[in-house]
């Protein structure tokens, strides 16, 4: 047994719900000074909402926090910063249209203060950027940075309130693995320096890299608590999932001839998100491309590309070998391309229109579902059954609102909407975003099983791991370039984070000319 | 020529100043709404309450600046109902903005029928004086424009500097700002953000109240229907022209005032003869669409402006 007098944050029987769902089932949790400890679960496995808990930006339905022995009083946040707890959230708290300093600076003084201490804040985040390795322009504004420079203002925004705690939501959720070092480096000076870390994650290796202890969640429940000395990889992943989720196996592609081609394709930027910069890309049939890439790099361009939604400011589309014009999104559904957009809320469905109306959102005007201006509603309804049924949507019917659906299922019926066409063409724009295991299995299989009848897929992933394990070729894109193509296996995480990071690309050039 | 002969007379400037005094009290008081988050369409009715509030009190015996004190307290109360309305219950802004709009401005005319059940003409009230500031009242034409007019009018300018200093110089200006561009933040750092909105909409209810009471208080001295007469909306407009600045839309409002003594002297010259007069009153309205139209497209939109903050949300 270790000294218990050194906890400085415990969790006791912290109970949550939402509706029927039981998000954290009296979860109990306790970090020691100087240790950082994991918490390891699947997406949905309830770490946000523990922490958010923690945090008091939601309130535990039973159970308590208690920080250096005292119970903060539930849903308020700044009790919590107050008694030292700090929070990064994963997706970042920050004002976009404010600088660096202005974000840190909010807060921490009192309201009603006559002025700002303008130099003394200004020395006070300097020292901390020093003794941290936290480097970022304080007078930048916060939409003008790059992802990790965002994070770095997030860490400071917590060291700046001088907390002795701190919470890391999916801190690597968006960085490349050379930006993960540097936050590791940063986590293991903030130990040094007398601080404890709970980081939230559901990378193995990296809660094996940076952890002391690691706590597992499943479903909501707390399965485990172990040593991270006393465990490795497998342990923690069978932990994690529980038995019974099998990743597909992958056999070997075998590529066919070009379905779909890009040539020497730009597009305008849009605000300070890059346009593409002469890219080509080719999708061949039997074959998964990966595009590997830090959000906000261009893949929202060559996605909406695909999906006819903008058109080239220059270069050449070209679908089964002949040159397209006038691309429109249209177009694309009449050229049989599937698309799985990457916002299933906002793009992907309606969310008050029924899963019929759902279902048939992009052929609503074919032969089958309309004539003359009429609706068969009849036959829309069976086309909604009959994907419920084969793609196993768990809902209460197909006249249900697609808005009480779960991610996964919400994305499954998109899977087969556009999968029962036998499309020979998928874009799959983050697909497994937000989703438990069980639905990232179903996804990939299904695509995988696109590809093996013939079909042509784009897989756009800001997961490293995920682009990995599925893409035949990987390409990154970084800045609106496109890097060469990488076989599968060719490439190591830590060289296409080079690229991620734009590295290569400058060589590539010169090499050219 | 004439329009040289107007444009270089101090009693032309000092009309400009007077006439841009109401439409930068209720700016200054929209823009204060809008930073924190929240479009505030109640103004055109919480200028029409502050008119007949501040007008009233003196009227019943107050003093001056004790009747612009209730004025400011009734445009803050209907600034709390709007605020009580649009952000902790997250209601749509629009829709609370215009119903505060009528319900403003028709129980101000209920008060006024039931306080003067018998007359016909409204009585007047000694309202503010002029007041030559010493020395700098000397200057041509300039001291004229500025430093002859009412204390009200000093007023207004000084709240101008004072939303400046508070926005751009004071934690609370910073907390305001960022419950407008990214209420997450503000509550991520343990601030209330309806605390914040609530506040700013209930100041910024006050300052529009002061721009109504100014009409009857110190450019007229008496009460009458539809005086107001859409200066709230102008108001709502030079917040987007100001691109939600105080300076600026400061600026905004001379101009607008600007455009509006000059045709009304206009219509008194040759040219007025001519041209039939409901064009002079619209050219205000129309150079003030194209200057939006110049000059706000550039402008930066408080990113959360009219998004509703549900803390817990998931």
């Amino acid at each position: 047994m270790r000294d218990t007098a050194d906890v400085v944050l415990r969790l006791d029987a912290i109970t949550k719900r939402f509706g029927k769902l039981i998000a954290n089932d009296a979860i109990s949790l306790s970090l020691r000074r100087g240790e950082v400890v994991a918490l390891l679960g699947e997406n949905g496995a309830g770490k946000t909402t523990l922490m958010n808990i923690l945090f008091g930006q939601y309130t535990a339905d039973s159970g308590t926090v208690e920080v250096f022995g005292r119970v903060l009083p539930p849903g308020n946040s700044r009790a919590a910063l107050d008694a030292g707890v700090g929070m990064v959230h994963q997706h970042f708290t920050l004002a976009d249209n404010m600088t660096v300093k202005e974000n840190i600076s909010l807060g921490a003084q009192p309201l009603f203060a006559l002025s700002m201490k303008n130099s003394e804040i200004t020395k006070k985040i300097k020292k901390i950027s020093d003794d941290f390795n936290l480097k970022v322009d304080l007078e930048a504004r916060v939409a003008n940075l790059t992802v990790g420079e965002r994070q770095r203002v997030e860490i400071l925004k917590a060291l700046y309130r001088d907390v002795k705690i701190l919470i890391l939501d999916e801190p690597t959720a968006v960085l490349t693995p050379q930006e993960t070092d540097d936050l590791f480096a940063t986590l293991r000076l903030a130990i040094a320096n007398g601080l404890s870390i709970v980081f939230i994650s559901h990378k193995l290796h990296e809660v094996m890299a940076i952890s002391d202890r690691v706590s597992v969640l499943r479903h909501g429940k707390l399965v485990a608590e172990v040593d991270t000395a006393d465990t490795d990889k497998e342990a923690l992943a069978t932990l994690m999932m529980g038995t019974g989720a099998v990743a597909p196996d992958i056999a070997v592609a075998t590529p066919g001839r070009d379905l779909f081609s890009i040539k020497n394709v730009s597009t305008p930027n849009i605000g300070s998100i890059p346009g593409l910069k002469r890219v080509s890309l080719n999708l061949k049939a039997g074959q998964i491309v990966g595009l590997a890439g830090v959000s906000g790099n261009g893949q929202a361009a060559l996605a909406d590309l695909v999906a006819g939604l903008c058109t080239p400011a220059e270069g050449t589309i070209e679908h089964h070998g002949d040159p397209v014009k006038n691309w429109s999104a249209r177009d694309a559904v009449n050229k049989g391309i599937a698309r799985i957009p990457e916002d299933r809320h906002k793009t992907g469905t309606i969310a008050d229109f029924s899963l019929t109306e759902n279902a048939i959102l992009e052929c609503y005007n074919s032969d089958d579902f309309s004539k003359s201006g009429w609706m068969y509603w009849k036959k829309a309804r069976a086309f909604a059954v009959d994907i419920i049924d084969k793609y196993d949507v768990r809902c209460p019917g197909p006249d249900t609102r697609i808005r009480l659906l779960s991610g996964g299922n919400m994305q499954k019926l998109i899977l087969g909407r556009v999968l029962e066409a036998a499309p020979d063409i998928v874009l799959a724009n983050q697909p497994v975003r937000g989703l438990d295991i069980g639905a990232v299995n179903y996804v990939h299989s299904q695509l995988l099983a696109a590809r093996d009848r013939g079909a042509a897929v784009l897989l756009i992933s800001e997961d490293l791991d995920e682009i990995m394990r599925l893409s035949d070729v990987i390409h990154v894109i970084s800045g609106g370039r496109l890097s060469p193509e990488f076989l599968r296996g060719t490439k190591s995480p830590s060289e296409l984070g080079g690229w991620m990071a734009g590295q290569g690309f400058d060589e590539q050039v010169t090499h050219a000319s | 020529m004439e329009i040289v002969d107007i444009l270089i007379s101090a009693s032309f400037w000092a009309a400009v100043i007077r006439i841009a005094t109401p439409l930068i009290l209720a700016t200054m008081g929209e823009l204060i709404c809008e930073r924190a988050g929240v479009l505030n369409l109640g103004i055109e009715g919480i200028m029409v309450a502050g008119a007949f509030a501040g007008w009233m009190a003196v009227y019943s015996g107050t003093g001056l600046w004790m009747g612009v004190a209730v004025a400011m307290v009734v445009g803050m109360l209907f600034g709390l109902l709007h605020a009580a309305l649009t952000v902790p219950f997250g209601l749509s802004q629009h829709v609370v903005g215009l119903g505060v709009t009528l319900l403003a401005t028709s129980s101000t005319y209920f008060a006024y029928r039931l306080a003067l059940p018998q007359v016909t003409s409204p009585p007047k009230i000694a309202a503010f004086q002029a007041y030559e500031i010493p020395i700098l009242s000397d200057i041509p034409v300039l001291g004229q424009a500025l430093f002859s007019q009412t204390p009200f009018t000093y007023l207004a300018f000084a709240l101008v500097a004072a939303t400046g200093i508070m926005l751009y110089r004071t934690p609370l200006g910073l907390a305001v700002r960022a419950a407008g561009e990214s209420p997450a933040a503000v509550a991520a750092q343990g601030l209330s953000v309806t605390g914040i909105r609530m506040g700013a909409v209930i100041v910024g209810s006050g300052f529009m109240a002061m721009g109504g009471a100014f009409l009857t208080m110190s450019a007229f001295d008496s009460f009458f229907f539809e005086m107001v007469n859409g200066r709230g909306w102008v108001a709502i407009a030079l917040v987007v022209f100001g691109s939600w600045k105080p300076g600026k839309a400061l600026l905004g409002a001379v101009l607008f005032a600007g455009f509006d003594a000059l045709q009304i002297r206009v219509q008194q010259t040759s040219l007025g003869a001519d041209i039939p007069y409901q064009i002079f009153l619209m050219t205000p309205y129309i150079l003030s669409i194209v200057a939006l139209i110049l000059v706000s497209r550039r402008a930066q939109v408080p990113a959360a402006l009219m998004i509703p903050f549900n803390k817990g949300e998931r």
